[in-house]
């Protein structure tokens, strides 16, 4: 009972922190409003063959757009705990009766959630652009925003296990957060990419998270949507599990 | 079984030692003090007490329950004040204490009863709903005893708890702590001398992670037996070389030594200035206190 109480005043503290730091949200919204923006004006008459007709390019870049938000939002939450080590808050957690496995699920939660209220928020935007979304995808579509908000709050909470400061964050950025960003189907189709560099693209949890909210949104997908479905839902699974495994073994000092 | 036994507790960080082999009860309802300098091991012998370290070997109970073995059970009856602030800053007075509150699993009444109780306790009702960011260093310090208070522990450990705050604010903090005296037990560490004498009814002494001398704070200072002749010289270093009394220290540009018999001791202190042809300039004979066996014991490090 007092691990569900734990796990439920951590998602809260994030949830109340997104709503009371405008101009954090307010500022990581810029860079994917301008992708979205200037992605869909810039090719807005480009034919991608690998595309089915009726499907134009800026339709098909907003679920990816969406997914970097989850992607970048995601990671950089469960990163945070960094944040929390150094200015001391994680020590009031650890010392509490709640379980560590419990306080990386309370704070994956939390993560995840805040992502999805930002996706949330572009995903309106895009309806300014002209965007559509059949109603009765709307589940769906939430469900597999959630998985793919989940899976990179998971990831980016077992960085901060081998991160001692914040200066990681760059290189968490760069060469993790960039590359899976870029190889995953989301700014052009991964049928367009090479054999030897689709076949990368296809060890990224991101590739069927994208692909999943294309099939919900449109009925189009790259790869089986069942496919997609399980393998996001299975590299959540073990995401969480192996965070919340390290995150119980670090010693917070 | 008392709040807090410890039994040969070591802990090492690769080459260092920073706790050998340590020792000591905790009685039921008093205040307990490490005392010593930086780098002496308290804040690492609390780490251990509260869990988040794990000793090297060596034994620990807090409240009847293994530190190693019964973690959950350990943390469920303590309270903690860390040296550095570990409020939620972008939360209200008030919603770091119920984050709290829910923490330690209260319910929605008796949260909600206990948080007022121990913000007017720590006279912070007033600043109950503003942000913890804008609040000053004893204010928050106020509120972190208020939260490790809040859900009755057993045992509240308090690392260092009026480290660089002002004189008006750390005696506030005493009184609070003295308000609570008898009805939870304090573990406390500090490098203020002024502190563990006024607060503790027992204090250890530690250096270089070990306990070297552990008794009531009056107690400690009956068994420096004799007085402190404080003497101010033209040439201090030449007189100190000459004085053969063990315990003689140099503060604030005055030598201090220890001496059973201030009455024996002056007339040979002159003796010695004028052989040595040292000019004396001052001299007093102080009553030992808590700070003169401490500055004997650690060699006057702070």
């Amino acid at each position: 009972m007092s691990e569900i109480q734990g796990i439920y005043v951590l998602w809260l503290r994030d949830v109340k922190k997104f709503f009371r730091i405008k101009s954090r949200f307010l500022g990581s919204l810029g860079m994917p409003v301008f992708f979205l923006i200037f992605l869909s004006i810039g090719f807005r008459r480009v034919i991608i063959p690998s595309l089915p007709e009726g499907i134009s390019y800026g339709d098909f870049v907003v679920p990816g757009i969406i997914a970097m938000v989850l992607l970048f939002s995601g990671t950089f939450s469960g990163v945070s705990v960094v944040w929390d080590r150094q200015f001391g808050f994680l020590r009031e957690i650890i010392v509490s009766p709640v379980s560590r496995a419990a306080i990386a699920v309370g704070r994956t939660l939390g993560g995840a959630t805040t992502a999805l209220l930002q996706a949330l928020i572009l995903l309106i935007l895009s309806f300014l652009i002209g965007f559509r979304v059949p109603i009765s995808a709307i589940p769906a579509l939430i469900l597999s925003m959630y998985l793919i908000a989940m899976a990179f709050t998971g990831l980016g909470i077992l960085f901060s296990v081998f991160m001692h400061d914040v200066h990681g964050f760059q290189i968490v950025i760069n060469f993790f957060v960039f590359p899976i960003f870029l190889i995953s189907g989301t700014i052009f189709p991964i049928s367009e990419l090479p054999e030897s560099v689709a076949i990368i693209s296809m060890f990224n949890p991101l590739t069927y998270g994208v692909d999943a909210m294309r099939f919900v949104i449109f009925g189009f997908s790259e790869i089986d949507p069942l496919l997609d479905f399980a393998v996001l839902l299975a590299s959540t699974i073990v995401i969480l599990i192996t965070a919340g495994f390290f995150f119980s073994r670090t010693e917070v000092e | 079984m008392k709040p807090v036994v410890v039994q040969e507790l070591s802990k090492r960080f690769r080459d260092l030692l920073a706790v050998d082999s340590v020792s000591f009860e905790v009685d039921e309802g008093e205040i307990f003090g490490l005392l010593g300098p930086n780098g002496a091991g308290k804040t690492t012998t609390i780490k251990i007490l509260v869990t988040l370290l794990k000793p090297t070997s060596g034994k620990a109970f807090v409240a009847g329950n293994d530190v190693v073995k019964k973690p959950g059970a350990v943390r469920k009856s303590i309270g903690v004040v860390f040296q550095d602030t570990t409020l939620e800053l972008e939360f209200t007075a008030r919603e770091n204490l119920d984050f709290h509150a829910r923490l330690y699993g209260m319910g929605r009444e008796e949260r909600r009863r206990r948080i007022e109780e121990v913000l007017s306790l720590v006279e912070l009702s007033e600043n109950a709903d503003q942000l913890v960011k804008n609040f000053s260093g004893g204010m928050k310090r106020r509120l972190e005893i208020a939260r490790g208070l809040l859900h009755f522990p057993k045992v509240l450990f308090l690392d260092e708890p009026t480290l660089g705050l002002d004189a008006r604010t750390r005696r506030r903090i005493w009184k609070y702590l003295e308000e609570f005296r008898g009805e939870t037990t304090i573990m406390l560490t500090t490098h203020y001398i002024e502190e563990a004498e006024r607060l503790c009814e027992r204090v250890a002494i530690m250096r270089n992670g070990k306990i070297i001398a552990e008794d009531s704070p009056e107690a400690l200072v009956r068994r420096l037996e004799g007085e402190r002749v404080v003497v101010k010289a033209k040439n201090p270093e030449k007189l100190m070389a000459a004085i053969r009394e063990l315990s003689i220290f140099e503060r604030n540009g005055r030598l201090e030594i220890f001496v059973e018999s201030a009455e024996h001791f002056i007339p040979k202190l002159f003796e010695i200035a004028r052989n040595e042809g040292v000019s004396i300039e001052e001299v007093s004979v102080k009553r030992a206190s808590l700070e003169d066996i401490y500055v004997k014991l650690t060699g006057g490090e702070t």
